[in-house]
């Protein structure tokens, strides 16, 4: 009778342990937000070239876009362009882009749309630069939400020396250049 | 949550607000013809850390446990490795596992501004509720670091039990640091030096890749040296497993002492009966637990003592200031040659001196605290290890230490005692 008691009360005392643990553990940490991405920031973004070597993922999770609405379609783009390239076309020793990730593709005189082939960007932040200096500024990088793993902690973000990289909520994955002035949305089908 | 669960083909951005907070050097065009200006394809996330891996999470331990229990098999539990090492290690690449979370909820604590989700305390949790019933299934099979190293465990070769203790203090010292690196904002150790995340991963960082490959190697000969002499989780899991209520059992019915399992564990984790001189003569031991009660205090106080005097060394693994001893050094000329990205970035961008070593020594300020607490942390530990050292447990049987066995199942087929008899 008194073996059964006293097993019966560690029973209880684990049982409290492990309600009291799992509680402690959640009021001290749970629920208090939305899972996070890592997201870096293009504001504060330097184009060292580190996102390229040190996502834990090759190629790197970091992709160059363009934010077609803030490119000027210049003919001359820069960040396309190698400097002092002798013709304004897509040959390739033309090309600044080291993997030949960026298509030009003429719309009308005198203006071009510059789409990049994010599986063979690399993140080098290349044109990100020549853009910013030269042009608008449309070219960024981005850490694509689809391949980041989104590891525990970023390690770009500890090499990264601009600080460019914060945890930003789910529900806002993207940073864009012109803030959180832009929305999401699927495309309406067509 | 707001999870986009079905992926989503293409997801458009499109300006709302007409006011440009960057200046454009060229005005977008008006085009003449009828061009439409592509959407800006952003893909959603992939649904990484979401319910259903803590869900497989929890099917692995139930699984794990009723392999460690009803069907002891060693077998079983060698197939939930390979599961794992796949899943969590090669699929998931490693992240975030129930070894890493420990950071994300000491950081959730430590920091004001920090949140985990459910998904990471549940990977914290689960394993630990496990441990505190059943012992530590999750390190026998479930565990992708453990798993890994189980694997590689061909020929092992037992250590001395002095030799276990010494190095066995390896994971404390790294839970407190790792701990101390959360709370001060250094960053998150125990991922930065994980060995076998460079392997799930497989990428091109040389350096941590050869420290694997070494660990594995080291692994072939000593069973798990991570687990045994590094991991901070252990740590936790351990101690949750002292209070196990079930645990496994070398013989699944009374043991006959052919003491054939004595070699069996390759982890140390094996604790043989008292000998019984040991038994029949305490009154040593008690004077020797008497003499250390008394020290521990004073000992504690020496380890907090050492802690806060290591302040200035520890402080370096915070980057901010390891960057402001580096412009320090730059400034006064020591150091002249540029290349240091850290260093080159802070010049342009217009952050004064001043300022980053003003921030460099509140960081360090954190770190006096925090030392001592890390050294008092560590002396209180070793005390309670040596204290248990002189305690006398008076045990007639082979059994499995609750604390330090895996779980692995390795002793089962050395034992000849069958089921019920
Ligand atoms: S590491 Fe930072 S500064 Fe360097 S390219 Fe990437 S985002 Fe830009
Ligand atoms: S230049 Fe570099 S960042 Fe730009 S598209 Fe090419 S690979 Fe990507
Ligand atoms: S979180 Fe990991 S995978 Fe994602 S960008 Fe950072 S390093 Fe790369
Ligand atoms: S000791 Fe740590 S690394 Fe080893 S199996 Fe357990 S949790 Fe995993
Ligand atoms: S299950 Fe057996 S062999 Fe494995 S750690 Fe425990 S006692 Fe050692």
């Amino acid at each position: 009778m008194s073996e059964r008691k006293k097993i019966d009360r560690r029973d209880f005392m684990r049982f409290t342990g492990a309600a009291a643990f799992t509680g402690a553990t959640w009021m001290a940490v749970g629920e208090k937000a939305e899972a996070k991405y890592w997201q870096l920031d293009p504001a504060k973004c330097t184009q060292c070239g580190q996102c390229t070597t040190h996502c834990v993922l090759n190629p790197s999770a970091v992709k160059c876009l363009n934010q077609f609405d803030i490119c000027g379609y210049c003919d001359l783009c820069f960040g396309y362009l190698q400097p002092g390239s002798r013709d304004l076309d897509s040959g390739a020793e033309n090309q600044l882009c080291p993997t030949a990730a960026i298509e030009r593709k003429y719309i009308e005189a005198p203006y071009y749309e510059y789409k990049i082939h994010e599986d063979k960007c690399i993140g080098c932040a290349k044109c990100v630069k020549a853009c910013l200096i030269f042009g608008n500024g449309s070219f960024y990088l981005q850490i694509r939400q689809d391949i980041c793993i989104n590891c525990n902690e970023c390690s770009i973000a500890k090499s990264c020396p601009s600080d460019c990289f914060s945890e930003v909520p789910q529900s806002q994955p993207y940073m864009f250049l012109t803030g959180d002035t832009y929305l999401a949305h699927p495309p309406a089908l067509s | 949550m707001r999870t986009p669960v079905a992926p989503i083909a293409a997801a458009a951005a499109f300006l709302v607000s007409t006011a440009h907070a960057i200046e454009l050097k060229f005005a977008p065009p008006d085009f003449e013809t009828e061009y439409a200006m592509p959407y800006l394809f952003i893909p959603p996330p992939d649904g990484r850390n979401t319910w259903w891996e803590a869900l497989i999470l929890f099917g692995a331990l139930s699984l794990t446990t009723w392999l460690v229990f009803k069907a002891r098999s060693r077998r079983g539990l060698f197939g939930v490795s390979v599961f794992s090492l796949l899943f969590f290690g090669f699929y998931r690449q490693g992240c975030i596992c129930p070894v890493g979370s420990t950071q994300n909820v000491a950081a959730a604590i430590f920091l004001p501004d920090v949140a985990v989700s459910w998904i990471i305390v549940a990977f914290f949790v689960l394993p630990l509720l496990f441990s505190l019933f059943f012992g530590r299934v999750f390190c026998a099979s479930v565990c992708p670091l453990g798993a890994m190293q189980e694997l590689v465990a061909i020929a092992p070769i037992r250590i001395s039990p002095a030799l276990e203790r010494v190095l066995g203090l390896g994971k404390y010292i790294y839970l407190g640091l790792a701990i101390l690196g959360v709370a001060t904002g250094a960053g998150f150790l125990i991922c930065r030096y994980d060995p076998f995340v460079r392997l799930y991963r497989l990428n091109d960082n040389f350096g941590m890749l050869i420290a694997a490959a070494l660990i594995l190697l080291i692994g072939v000969f000593i069973a798990r040296p991570y687990c045994r002499f590094l991991c901070p989780y252990g740590v936790l899991l351990g101690w949750m497993s002292r209070f196990s209520k079930f645990h496994l059992q070398i013989p699944p019915s009374p043991c006959v002492e052919c003491r054939l399992c004595e070699d069996s564990c390759p982890y140390n984790a094996i604790d043989m009966p008292t000998p019984r001189h040991l038994v029949e003569d305490p009154a040593q031991g008690k004077k020797r637990i008497r003499g250390l009660v008394f020290l521990a205090p004073v000992f504690i106080l020496l380890g907090a003592l050492g802690g806060y005097m290591m302040y200035e060394p520890l402080s370096r693994m915070h980057p901010t200031v390891s960057l402001s001893e580096r412009i320090a050094l730059e400034d006064r000329g020591i150091i002249t040659e540029r290349g240091n990205l850290q260093a080159d970035t802070f010049r342009v961008e217009g952050k004064t001196a001043a300022q980053l070593h003003a921030e460099s020594l509140a960081i360090k300020e954190q770190f006096k605290t925090g030392g001592a607490l890390l050294g008092a942390f560590l002396a209180l530990i070793i005390s309670i290890k040596l204290i248990e050292l002189s305690v006398i447990k008076k045990r007639t049987i082979f059994e499995p230490h609750k604390e330090t066995c895996f779980s692995c199942g390795r002793c089962y087929p050395y034992c000849p005692v069958e089921e019920g008899a």
